[in-house]
């Protein structure tokens, strides 16, 4: 694996592909992040709240998101991480994480980071400042 | 909704509970040992495992007085993360809310609202370790209903 301090900027970092997105994933994170807004898990209650079905919590999106800069521990850590919550992911929709260097100033490094679904759609942008220890 | 801003939340101690932290890295699919094997983080640059940056969100921030904003109906438009360090396993935080900003604008959906809230954690001497921003929108249908 090539090492963060080395990359250039225009350089990406390998996409991740998730898995279809599941209920049974919403219940996980609705669990460990304690958010049970009910839009994301129970069906009956995403209608009335005028959705076509659940939709995934945009925290979840966001924190499989910065899963692409965990194999990097080692050199740093994240230290600014800015999304805008831009589309709605749905039951099944399968999710793409992507990240390009954008600028680098010495010890730290800037990203354009994306999810987007299997439309191309962006559902998720924005920034991670990834600081060199 | 304009005299909330600056009102703020007690400070409430957290910690970053072990078992909290793998059922997390499980839940956004982020298995990697550091977050986990003891050994790993021991062995690794912060001594110690750390957490996922959205780990925050898990935290008690505690209840900023006034503010009754039901989940049902809310818009999360925007998050922020900015960390000093990662967040240790183990470790405590004193973590408080705070409002930052409110304003209106006209949109898609009506007369809307924006708060912009504050979650931030400090280490047991009150330096920062992380701040972040939620940018929430009320839309007018929100705010009919709820009156703010």
């Amino acid at each position: 694996m090539t090492k963060i301090a080395e990359l250039y900027v225009g350089d990406t970092l390998s996409d991740i592909e998730l898995d279809p997105v599941s209920r049974i994933d919403l219940i996980k994170y609705a669990g460990a992040s304690g958010d049970f807004n009910p839009i994301h898990t129970i069906d009956e209650e995403a209608k009335k709240a005028g959705l076509p079905g659940i939709i995934a919590h945009g925290m979840w999106t966001m924190g499989n998101l910065a899963k692409l800069f965990t194999p990097f521990y080692e050199e740093g850590f994240i230290q600014e991480y800015a999304i805008r919550f831009r589309g709605m992911v749905f039951l099944n929709d399968v999710v793409t994480l992507k990240a390009e260097l954008k600028q680098r100033d010495e010890d730290v490094l800037k990203f354009d980071v994306l999810a987007i679904n299997q439309d191309e759609k962006p559902v998720l942008k924005g920034q991670v400042v990834y600081k060199l220890a | 909704m304009k005299e909330m801003i600056g009102k703020a939340s007690t400070k409430v101690k957290n910690t970053v509970e072990r078992g909290a932290v793998k059922k997390f890295a499980e839940a956004i699919g982020d298995l990697n040992p550091i977050y986990f094997d003891e050994e790993v983080g021991k062995q690794s640059r912060f001594g110690a495992n750390i957490a996922p940056p959205t780990f925050a969100r898990v935290f008690d921030y505690g209840a900023i007085e006034g503010l009754n904003l039901p989940n049902k109906g809310l818009i999360h438009g925007e998050q922020i993360y900015h960390y000093e360090r990662p967040l240790l396993v183990g470790e405590d935080v004193y973590c408080y809310s705070k409002v930052s900003d409110y304003y209106e604008k006209a949109g898609a959906m009506g007369n809307m609202g924006f708060i912009v809230l504050e979650n931030n954690g400090e280490d047991q001497d009150g330096s920062t370790i992380f701040t972040s921003k939620s940018i929430v929108i009320l839309t007018e249908a929100y705010r009919k209903v709820q009156q703010v």
